[in-house]
């Protein structure tokens, strides 16, 4: 299906955050690893309280532009500043991060673990091993809290080490690839509390190669591909890239009404399928009443987030993201 | 002043759980019974010591007779030379004495500059051996036998020596020193090789359970290595003071065979002070070294591959330091000084030798300096190669190495 771009240019970003508190802004981040370069000035602005996702297939670069975001590894050129900050370990305190590859201690309790990562942000260890053990009652695990990681599950562990990320009440928390690995049932817990972290006011920001939780979650996102971000902005202007597709059935296959289609219209059934033109929805009904169509039903559908991400990532690009949620699932 | 703060802050986080997660551990046992097995391979490498000791000892007689008795034992002496076993100590004319003439064999051996163990006076019909008494128990033949080739070529009599026996000389304080020495290079090294190893297996540990890229974002990589020297560190200590309760019990219960070693020039109290500090440099550097190395592996096996050139590296530094005692005042001495993985051992061996203090003050700057920059310099390396992620487009040289030693390793069947 050919899909025609709108009027807004790909490859910028959108420019709508005039005035808005950033809780992070990066311009022009690059890193190169022996020779390849991995991301290739990306451009970030996340707005304070919001959730904005790094979409993007396996191998695009999110790892590392969050990496970078951290402070964990520093970019080889470009500029980042993160809750006020730009050496971002200078508020390191002020941040909780759950990487992809997880793991605590096998050998700690899990209190003990929520603990210590609550001390590693600066949290005195009695405190956060007294904030770990209501994190675990609040999450139904209180009666675990005495186990030794070795001894739990693996989706135990893992909310173990999520409680850890958030024990120290960060204002920006960063998930990389946080549903991978989870059922659907931790997947649904997950977003529902990214969700009231937002609603508290806490930053959220995470990467995935999956569109729906993409689409569910954010209010803002990143495409990357290729170590590049050809689109950050909101997810509604992401869709609105795609002009609105519409499925018009009629009561006669012919008549005049016809030249008010475009010319690559598709008739699969009943059915006839277009792009709006841009013209608009007024004189396309108008057309198509005047030249006695018929018209039996008529819906336009706003652009999936799938298909925006095709048309502004490229199909190699859409290709490798479903190759990525094959291989996560 | 306030990041330095955090920095030590976030290093006694990182080191208080890895010590308690080491001390608490079942395998810590291992730990403190480890020693116990260097004793027995030091026990089997007594022949090399042995053979340096020779080499570093030299004992020198020293003769006070009338001249040409001198010269005649010293021609004996020569002539004797590569027919006895063990080989004969090297003579040297003290003075010579005329006849009636007085000289003072208790002086000469108490004399720093002239460094002998024995005196041999009188005459060759009755020569005296003055020397302590167990070199005069060794000696006594020899002198006999010297005197008599001295007298003539073809000896059928041999003169009685009359011993005088002194409770210590110079020389042997001296020998004792060296010994005393040798014995806290080979206990620094065997420490800091015990705890330098746990290092790696530390950092095996971060890469196998993950944790390393939370503990990278949450506090400073050069604080977490300093977290990671640190608590090893304190678990040597918790080590040392329970080998030195062992040991103290055994003496207390009157196992009195263990070795006598001398007072070090610089006395026990600042002996003790300096060899806490310079197993702490050697440690503090090697360890750093080995976490610096470890940490830029890629993966569990590199790490462990990797463990061997390391030890291998310890090992020749250990030889290096060593060998360097024997030849004291050369250029390899120096070399082991200023080298900074080597200098704790070759000052700390100084420590036993001389009783300069100054010079330990210097070293220890200089030590401290270079566990700054090679921390710092880990910490940078491991920020810029280890965080990579998604496909390897290329390989580290630490990777590289990694893999040459387990291609040898894979074909050793």
């Amino acid at each position: 299906m050919k899909i025609e771009l709108g009027e807004w240019p790909v490859g910028g970003n959108v420019s709508d955050l005039t005035g808005v508190e950033l809780a992070i802004e990066a311009r022009g981040l690059v890193k190169r690893f022996d020779g390849f370069t991995a991301v290739d000035g990306v451009d970030i602005s996340v707005p304070k309280g919001s959730i904005f996702g790094i979409l993007g297939p396996n191998g695009a670069g999110k790892t590392t532009t969050l990496r970078m975001l951290l402070g964990i590894i520093d970019p080889d050129e470009g500029y980042r500043r993160v809750l006020g900050a730009e050496r971002p370990t200078d508020v390191a305190r002020r941040i909780g991060y759950l990487p992809e590859e997880r793991g605590l201690y096998p050998a700690m309790k899990a209190y003990e673990a929520i603990g210590f990562l609550a001390a590693l942000r600066g949290v005195p260890l009695k405190e956060g091993r007294r904030k770990g053990r209501e994190l675990l009652e609040e999450h139904g695990l209180g009666y675990a809290a005495d186990r030794q990681i070795r001894q739990m599950s693996k989706g135990m562990a893992q909310t173990v080490q999520l409680l850890g990320t958030l024990v120290h009440q960060p204002d920006l928390v960063v998930f990389d690839e946080p549903f991978s690995g989870l059922d659907a049932l931790n997947q649904g817990k997950l977003e529902r509390m990214i969700r009231a972290l937002a609603a508290r006011g806490t930053t959220v920001i995470f990467s995935t190669h999956v569109i729906a939780h993409a689409e569910r979650l954010c209010d803002r996102i990143a495409i990357i591909a290729g170590g590049k971000v050809p689109f950050a902005g909101p997810v509604d202007l992401a869709r609105d890239r795609l002009r609105p597709q519409v499925r018009l059935e009629t009561r006669d296959q012919d008549g005049p009404w016809r030249a008010a289609l475009p010319a690559d219209a598709r008739h699969e059934g009943a059915f006839w399928y277009f792009t709006l033109p841009e013209t608009g929805v007024e004189p396309l009904l108008r057309a198509l009443i005047e030249g006695n169509a018929g018209i039996l039903s008529l819906s336009i559908e706003r652009a999936g987030l799938h298909d925006a991400f095709v048309a502004i990532a490229g199909e190699a690009a859409a290709r490798a993201l479903e190759e990525s949620e094959g291989e996560a699932r | 002043m306030t990041g330095l703060r955090e920095k030590l802050r976030a290093a006694l986080v990182v080191a208080r759980r890895d010590f308690v997660a080491v001390v608490f551990s079942k395998t810590f046992i291992f730990f403190l019974i480890g020693p116990a097995f260097p004793v027995v391979v030091g026990g089997l490498a007594g022949n090399i010591g042995a053979k340096v000791q020779q080499n570093v000892e030299r004992p020198t007689i020293g003769l006070a007779m009338s001249a040409s008795d001198s010269q005649r034992m010293l021609a004996a002496r020569d002539e004797l030379e590569g027919r006895m076993a063990g080989g004969i100590p090297q003579l040297i004319v003290l003075q010579d004495v005329g006849s009636g003439e007085d000289f003072d064999a208790k002086a000469a051996l108490a004399d720093g500059n002239r460094q002998v163990t024995a005196v041999v006076g009188g005459t060759l019909d009755a020569p005296t051996l003055t020397a302590p008494a167990e070199r005069a128990r060794q000696w006594v033949g020899l002198v006999s036998n010297l005197a008599a080739r001295a007298r003539a070529p073809s000896p059928t009599a041999y003169p009685d020596v009359r011993v005088q026996e002194v409770t210590t000389s110079l020389a042997k304080v001296k020998t004792g020193q060296i010994y005393t020495a040798q014995a806290a290079q080979v206990l620094l090294f065997l420490l800091t090789m015990l705890l330098a190893g746990m290092v790696l297996s530390n950092l095996v540990e971060e890469k196998g359970n993950k944790i390393i890229e939370v503990l990278a974002a949450a506090i400073p990589m050069d604080a977490m290595f300093m977290g990671k020297l640190f608590a090893m560190l304190a678990v040597s200590l918790v080590g040392i003071a329970v080998w030195g309760t062992v040991i103290g019990a055994i003496l207390l219960m009157g196992a009195k065979s263990l070795p006598a070693v001398s007072t070090p020039a610089v006395g026990w109290p600042l002996f003790l002070i300096l060899g806490f500090l310079y197993f702490a440099m050697a440690y503090l550097l090697m360890g750093s070294l080995f976490l610096s190395i470890g940490g830029m592996a890629a993966t569990v096996r590199e790490v462990q591959t990797l463990s061997m050139p390391v030890s291998m590296f310890q090992l020749m530094i250990f030889f290096f330091s060593s060998y360097a005692l024997t030849i004291p005042g050369t250029w390899v001495e120096w070399l082991s000084i200023g080298f900074p993985v080597s200098s704790p051992y070759a000052m700390l061996a100084r420590a036993a030798k001389e009783p300069e203090v100054w010079p330990h003050l210097a070293a220890l700057g200089w030590q401290v300096l270079w566990v700054i920059v090679i921390v710092r310099a880990g910490a940078q390396l491991f920020r810029r190669n280890v965080m990579k992620s998604g496909p390897a487009r290329g390989k580290s040289s630490v990777s590289l190495l990694a893999k040459l030693f387990r291609r040898r390793e894979d074909n050793a069947y």
